[in-house]
């Protein structure tokens, strides 16, 4: 009875949105103007790379402050050394994926730097850089060659945190003579640079601590 | 019709589906995954509308990159909330509640 209700519900949810959609006014807001209007002085020329970082850079410092919150609280939830998660040790029987491993992870780095590089122009930037590291990170555990975190050491820390407090620092300087968030004019792509390389590094660690802080804690091969 | 609303039309249904499944499914694995479903098809609608004219609009690109890094954060949240309950009580679904008053 219950399956029924639900699935007519979100048929007729569904229906009634899509006939929504496509009876659906040309839209009155039209930003793409505006923006390129702002790309030249913006510091990048990739309009998505321009969003996040400048004209919308609330959304991005808000967001590794999240996911810095929902670290911790992987970290709450997961105490480290929990004997109930240390049950298997990691093990990659096959000989091959750890050397598949090992070639892997260095040509990740390089092609990580790359997409970093290239989101200033082309799509790419700081989320996919780290998104293509965290990978690597964890593919190195999943073959048996680096052990799962257990505890954040002090490295680990400031390197999670890095990102955010570059971020934050370069945001709030303005603050003294004008508005958050507001870059100097001439600086403004080196300033970038430095928060998307920050932000990289520290969302890296942030996506490979959510999947390592909660892997099975074995031997290390 | 255009590509862009074919998307936003796709991301109607993933929604639709994955509430479906969220209140139809006990497992909270499967909780997790329908929640998924559901924000993919939020920022498949966003994405999609936003160029259903054929010219894409970069500033919904880059909410629903932001959407998304902040999806898989909440992801590893909630399977870190269901491991602790799994290894504290060994239930991999939530207690129902009610089940005393009727």
């Amino acid at each position: 009875m219950k399956r029924f209700a639900v699935s007519a519900a979100a048929l007729g949810f569904a229906f009634w949105l899509i006939s929504a959609l496509l009876n659906l006014p040309a839209t009155l807001i039209d930003l793409r103007p505006l923006l390129a209007e702002a790309i030249p002085k913006s510091g990048v020329a990739h309009p998505v790379t321009a969003v996040l970082l400048n004209t919308r850079g609330y959304d991005t410092l808000l967001e590794i402050a999240v996911l810095l919150v929902a670290l911790i609280g992987v970290l709450i939830a997961v105490p480290p050394g929990n004997p109930a998660l240390s049950e298997r040790p990691a093990t990659a029987d096959d000989a091959m994926v750890p050397a598949l491993a090992r070639l892997v992870a260095p040509l990740a780095v390089f092609f990580a730097i790359y997409v970093l590089w290239a989101g200033a122009h082309r799509p790419g930037g700081a989320f996919q850089a780290a998104a293509i590291l965290a990978a690597a990170l964890v593919l190195l555990h999943l073959a048996g060659l680096t052990a799962a975190w257990s505890a954040p050491t002090l490295r680990l820390r400031i390197g999670l945190i890095a990102g955010f407090l570059i971020f934050l620092a370069i945001a709030a300087a303005p603050l003294l003579g004008g508005m958050l968030l507001q870059y100097p004019p001439a600086l403004v792509g080196t300033l970038i640079l430095v928060i998307e390389s920050g932000l990289t590094i520290s969302l890296a660690l942030v996506l490979a601590g959510l999947f390592l802080l909660l892997a099975d804690r074995g031997g290390v091969r | 019709m255009t590509t862009g609303l074919l998307f936003a039309l796709t991301g109607v249904v993933l929604f639709a589906a994955g509430a479906a499944a969220l209140l139809l499914v006990d497992h909270l694995l499967r909780r997790v995954l329908a929640f998924n479903i559901m924000g993919s098809g939020a920022c498949l609608v966003l994405v999609g509308l936003a160029q259903r004219n054929g010219v894409p609009d970069p500033v919904p690109q880059a909410m629903v990159l932001t959407g998304i890094v902040v999806a898989v954060a909440a992801t590893g949240l909630a399977l870190a909330l269901i491991r602790r309950l799994h290894a504290q009580t060994g239930a991999t679904t939530l207690p129902r509640d009610g089940a005393d008053n009727d």
